[in-house]
Parts: structure tokens; C-alpha cells; sequence
């Protein structure tokens, strides 16, 4: 599942996260027809869109038994947790956020590099991981990779501020939260920002480039696929 | 189109918004630590207290009677109140028949007497309510609101305080925490001398005894409650526990999400009114059950949040709460909780607005002692707002299902978006007021695909 987002602005991602699995052994199949998994229209309140685009995601994705693999936690936690919202009388179906898939079903718990990346990273925790049980699997395989340096960050835990809808109905909030989160990122003068949704990635990347800041910000999975 | 919260938060001054930040943070930080230290697995605990407020609201209606009956047993007068004016007419009722208007009522820490306003009542009706908790003491002289269930002047730095208590007499200028709170303590031990009624609200009442709990750190809910000669409790009818036993678990983890704290320097159990062989306590303690609205939200998708026992540690964590802090919600209650209690009391019209003020980020959940799916209610009120037409959302998301249904809708619209990006939207202005705008990469990855494929 490509996720909406990486197929608008994050087609890079979406490349990264095809060759992490193919790298694990995955026969990776892409349907064509794949748009969005509903969660806009759902997170804004208009669940009788929302159910539209979530039948027709469960359409081509959920038809067979392929298993479903996806680089955004908030995706994955959108088709286990709220498709059971607008559809309670069904068991819903089950999409793996990437990290997820690695750590927790294939128990790899360290990246196999086959060079190092020095690099000082400051990484921000999708807070949609929570929805799904995840606790720093991301994490735990950059941090794996020779080279790398994980800061710790001040408050990790909390939220950037993007939050879907909660981004442009809530300018003020959604900023304010961003530059504190951001000041926490930046405090020790990271090489690069890491994060593993692109929501984030696009509000906090968003907020950089509006105060000039040319610190690049990525989806771990590229560094994943960089140092097969 | 944003809602209160974000107009409160552009307009928040930067030492408030501090206030609120510092000490919400380092209260997230000491829950963990207690909790960590107080079972040897928080998460079973949370799971347990879930569960034995899950049986509670099942058994609501048997429980409450049970406790009724042994609560009359005990000597305690227990009133049923349907709403907030009808718990503030039974409160002065019993007011008016133990001390003349124009006295001092001493008042304990209660948010359920904050819910229903009940110091306005009192004062309409010539009586001189006075709040006696630190916290709350600074907000009624400031005229404030508090702005959080438990640290009402969470907002408020020493400073502040100092400042208001120059302003009432009550002391010279100085941010020693002991000093502001000795010049506290000489006011109102005063008033404690000179009260004959004593008003608190209820932390946990239970079926299987009649009892009362309230926990505090202070010591003024024991005077408010012991050292006058009529105590009122004001108790949303939620707050029932099945038995004494239940508290193993409930004092702990209420005490350890709340403040940090292992158990609270007082735990009182008021088991009813002076016996005829002791010396002192109240000649008549009263409780007030209140629905208020409770009753409504038990029938209902917001049911859970009645398991709710004030601990505040969801408002502590939220992104949203520490930006703002409580008064930007406008509601007694505010925060991931009061995002779902506030329409669930009072309906969504009113305040269903609430429920968009929140990233959905899930830390609320995370650390709430009950197991609350406070961010499912959040997304279910906004179903039912758009439903009834409470907020108008600004995307045309019939559009975007159309689009999203329609493979070759959708790859015309990536393709389109860079110069879509370019366009005026009220949405892009919005995202555009602290962000640079995505250019989109024109399917990138569907040209990378179809060509490997080839």
C-alpha cells in the first residue's frame, strides 16, 4: 500500500520501501488502481465519504491473500482501527506499517548494511505507531546501522502537529506544536531529521523550509534502502 | 472554521503558555516514574481499573442504589439531583438550615461544584463560598477559571501568585512556594474557625459501604470536611466503586497518574456523621448524587468516558493542552477529556467543536489510568458533528471520494498537482500560514514502477 501522500509528494519513499522488502526477499506487487485508504474524509469527520474510500481501498488491497505492507503507521492503523469504526460489524482487515512488518513479523531486529552512515539523526516517532503497538522498531533498525548516531530528543514522545485535518483547521495549534517539536529536533544540531510518516515528514519539512533550514528530512525507510 | 482552541491559541500570551508547558511536562514525567514504581506492571493495573469501572457502568443503576441504602445506614443524607440547578437548590436548601446567609462556606476541591457553578448559587444566595484549596483559593481571588482538573493554576507562576496575594493583604512579595502557601494558610485557617459548613466534592463513593473517599494533599478538605457542622459532597454518579478493596488499586494509580505521587499525603474515608460518643466531626454530612447530563452519556458512544476519575494525566501529556491550557476549551473540563465529556454533558452543538482541537496523536490513551479510547470518541464526535452539521469542513470530500475512486481521476490529479499548488485555496492558506506548500513529485513512483515493470 503506497499511502496517498508518497504517491503525491513522496514517490521516493514509496521506491525506498519497494526495495527494503524485495532486499528481505518479498515478491512485492503494486495494484495501479490503489488511491487512498480514507483516512482524510475519516480524520475530518465525513465518514459517508470516508466508507466510499475505504470499500474501494478494501477492494484492490484486501481482495486476496496478499499481505499488506505499508511505510505509515497512520495508514496501517487507519485500516485496522478505523475501518472497524465505519464498518463495526466486520473484522477488519490487516495492513503492516513497514518497521512493523521487519521487526515484530519477521524478527529482524538489526539492518544488514553494507556500509556504514555517519550521520547524526534526530528521530521523531510517528505518534500513529501507538495505534498499532508499536514502540521504536523504526528506531531500533536505523539505529542498527553502523555510523549512525541516534540524539536523544527532549519530550520524544510528543506529537509534531500535523494530525491530518487538525493541520489546516487548526493553523495555530498545529504550528505552535510544530516549532516546539522542532526545537527538540534541532537542539543538538542534527546532520539529518528522520521520521517514519509523511505527515510529519511534510509539516515539520514544510516548517523548514519556511525558516530556510536546508537540514534534509526523511522517511527511515530511505536510509534503510541507501545502505543495503 | 478553526474552532475556540485555536483562536485561543493565537492569541495565548508566551509566559502562560510556558506556565502550562513546564508543568505539564514534568507532571507526565514524575506519573511514569511513580507508576513504574508502584506496580510491577502499570499497563495490568490500568487494564484492572478499566475493568472494574467497566462493571461499574454496567451496573450503574444496582450500584447506586447500593450505595444509597448503605449510605442512609451510615447517617448520611443522600439527594438525587437531575441536573446543575436542581444540586444547587438542594445545597442551599441544606444550607439555609444550617447557618444564616451571609456566612462562610468552606470549600474543598471539587470539580463537580465547578460544573454546576455552584459558587455563584451560593453567592446569589448571600452566602460566602470560599475555596480553600491552594489552587483553588488563587482562582477565586483572581476571578480566574481553573484551568486544570487537578493543578487549577497550572498556568500560573510563583510570581503571579505573589502578585495576587500583595493585591488581597495577604503577605509581602516573595516566591518561596512555603511562603506563598504559609500566607494562604493564616487567611484561611480563619475561615475554617468561622465556617459551619464545609462543602467537597467525592472521589470515589462505595456501594458496599456507604463510605466516602476523598484524597488530597493539603489538609483542607479534612478541616472543610471534619471541623464544620454540616458537610455536603457533591458526587457525579459515576465516581462509584463496587467495594473498599477496589482502592488497592484505584489510590495508587490515581494518586501516582495524577501527581506523581506513590499515595496522597491524606486518603480520608467519611463514614458519616458525629456518632453520639465522639467529640468532634459534623453533626449532618449529605451527599448530592449528580447527573447532570451523566445519565444521557451512559446510554450513548461516549459511555467510556464516564470511567473517567480525574487524574488529569491525559490533559498532562496532550500536545494540544500544553499549548493552550485549560481555558481555551471554555468548559469546566478541558483537555483530551473535556473534548469528550464537554458535548457529551452538554451536546454537540455546544461544544462538539472541541473534538477537532486534537492531533489524535493517541498520548492521551496511552496514559489514561482507565483505558479511555479517548481518541476513538474524538473521531465519533466528529462524525456526528459533520452529521449534524455542528462544523463545516472545508473540503469537498464528495469530490475527493469520486477522484479516489476513479483510477484514472486520481493519476490525472497527481499529475496535476504541482500546478494545483500554485492555485488559492482557502485550504492552502491555511497550511501555507507557518509551512512552505509540497510541490508534488507528479507520480513519481508510478513512472519508476512502470518502468522497472517493463
Amino acid at each position: 500500500m503506497l499511502t496517498c501522500l508518497c504517491d503525491a509528494f513522496y514517490g521516493n519513499v514509496g521506491i525506498a520501501t519497494v526495495k527494503v522488502l524485495e532486499h528481505l526477499g518479498c515478491d512485492v506487487h503494486f495494484d495501479e488502481r490503489q488511491t487512498c485508504c480514507g483516512q482524510p474524509p475519516f480524520n475530518a469527520g465525513d465518514w459517508k465519504h470516508a466508507r466510499e474510500v475505504a470499500r474501494n481501498c478494501q477492494s484492490i488491497l484486501f481482495s486476496d491473500d496478499k499481505l499488506v505492507v505499508t511505510p505509515s503507521a497512520s495508514c496501517a492503523a487507519m485500516v485496522r482501527e478505523g475501518y472497524h469504526l465505519l464498518f463495526p460489524e466486520e473484522h477488519p482487515p490487516a495492513a503492516f506499517e513497514l518497521s512493523e512488518y521487519i521487526v515484530k513479523e519477521r524478527g529482524i531486529t538489526e539492518w544488514k548494511s553494507s556500509k556504514p552512515y555517519k550521520k547524526r539523526i534526530a528521530f521523531h516517532r510517528a505518534c500513529h505507531g501507538r495505534a498499532i503497538g508499536l514502540s521504536g522498531q523504526a528506531e531500533q533498525l536505523v539505529a542498527s546501522i553502523p555510523g549512525i548516531e541516534l540524539l536523544p530528543i527532549h519530550n520524544a514522545e510528543q506529537c509534531c502537529g500535523f494530525g491530518g485535518a487538525f493541520c489546516v483547521s487548526e493553523p495555530h495549534l498545529s504550528a505552535q506544536i510544530g516549532q516546539a517539536k522542532l526545537e527538540t529536533l534541532l537542539a543538538d544540531q542534527p546532520d539529518e531529521i528522520v521520521s517514519g510518516d509523511m505527515g510529519c515528514l511534510m509539516h515539520l519539512g514544510g516548517m523548514l523550509k519556511r525558516d530556510g533550514n536546508q537540514i534534509p528530512i526523511r522517511h527511515y525507510s530511505e536510509i534503510l534502502a541507501e545502505v543495503i | 472554521m478553526s474552532t475556540r482552541v485555536d483562536k485561543y491559541a493565537e492569541t495565548i500570551n508566551r509566559v502562560t503558555s510556558q506556565n502550562v508547558q513546564k508543568a505539564s511536562e514534568a507532571k507526565t514525567i514524575s506519573r511514569t516514574s511513580a507508576l513504574a514504581g508502584l506496580f510491577t506492571d502499570p499497563g495490568k493495573a490500568q487494564d484492572f481499573a478499566a475493568e472494574i469501572k467497566g462493571f461499574v457502568l454496567d451496573n450503574l443503576g444496582a450500584l447506586l442504589v447500593q450505595f444509597e441504602e448503605n449510605c442512609i445506614k451510615n447517617g448520611i443524607q443522600v439527594h438525587w439531583a437531575e441536573d446543575a440547578a436542581e444540586a444547587n437548590k438542594i445545597v442551599l436548601d441544606i444550607c439555609a438550615n444550617a447557618a444564616p446567609a451571609g456566612s462562610a462556606i468552606v470549600k474543598a476541591k471539587s470539580m463537580a461544584t465547578e460544573e454546576i457553578h455552584l459558587n455563584k448559587a451560593l453567592e446569589a444566595a448571600g452566602y460566602k463560598p470560599i475555596e480553600t484549596d491552594l489552587g483553588e483559593f488563587v482562582v477565586q481571588i483572581d476571578d480566574d477559571v481553573p484551568t486544570h482538573i487537578v493543578t487549577p493554576i497550572i498556568h500560573k507562576n510563583r510570581q503571579e501568585i505573589s502578585k495576587s496575594f500583595v493585591r488581597e493583604h495577604l503577605g509581602p512579595e516573595t516566591t518561596v512556594p512555603e511562603e506563598l502557601a504559609g500566607q494562604a494558610r493564616v487567611h484561611l485557617r480563619s475561615k475554617f474557625r468561622e465556617a459551619k459548613i464545609g462543602i467537597s466534592g467525592v472521589n470515589f463513593g462505595i456501594a458496599e459501604t456507604g463510605r466516602i473517599v476523598l484524597v488530597e494533599n493539603e489538609g483542607n478538605s479534612r478541616l472543610s470536611t471534619t471541623v464544620t457542622d454540616t458537610h455536603i459532597a457533591v458526587m457525579g454518579i459515576e465516581k462509584l466503586l463496587p467495594s473498599e478493596k477496589d482502592l488497592a488499586v484505584f489510590l495508587p494509580l490515581l494518586a501516582g497518574s495524577a501527581t506523581g505521587q506513590r499515595i496522597t499525603t491524606y486518603t480520608h474515608f467519611i463514614s458519616g456523621p458525629r456518632k453520639p460518643d465522639e467529640v468532634d466531626g459534623p453533626a449532618a454530612v449529605h451527599v448530592v448524587l449528580l447527573d447532570n447530563g451523566r445519565s444521557k452519556i451512559l446510554a450513548g458512544p461516549y459511555r467510556d468516558i464516564l470511567k473517567c476519575i480525574r487524574c488529569g494525566a491525559c490533559l498532562n501529556v496532550c500536545p494540544v493542552y500544553r499549548q493552550v491550557g485549560g481555558h481555551g476549551y471554555q468548559h469546566v473540563y478541558s483537555g483530551p477529556l473535556g473534548a469528550v465529556l464537554a458535548p457529551g454533558l452538554e451536546g454537540v452543538v455546544a461544544y462538539g467543536d472541541l473534538a477537532k482541537a486534537s492531533s489524535l496523536c493517541g498520548a492521551c490513551e496511552e496514559v489514561c489510568p482507565v483505558r479511555i479510547p479517548i481518541p476513538r470518541m474524538l473521531l465519533q464526535l466528529r462524525d456526528e458533528s459533520v452529521q449534524k452539521k455542528v462544523v463545516k469542513d472545508p473540503v469537498p470530500w464528495s469530490l475527493f471520494s469520486i477522484g479516489a475512486r476513479q483510477p484514472f481521476l486520481w493519476k490525472a490529479g497527481l499529475t496535476m498537482l504541482p500546478m494545483a499548488s500554485k492555485m488559492p485555496h482557502p485550504l492552502k492558506s491555511q497550511w501555507a500560514s507557518s509551512r512552505e506548500v509540497p510541490e508534488g513529485d507528479q507520480g513519481e513512483f508510478r513512472k519508476w514502477w512502470k518502468d522497472r515493470e517493463a
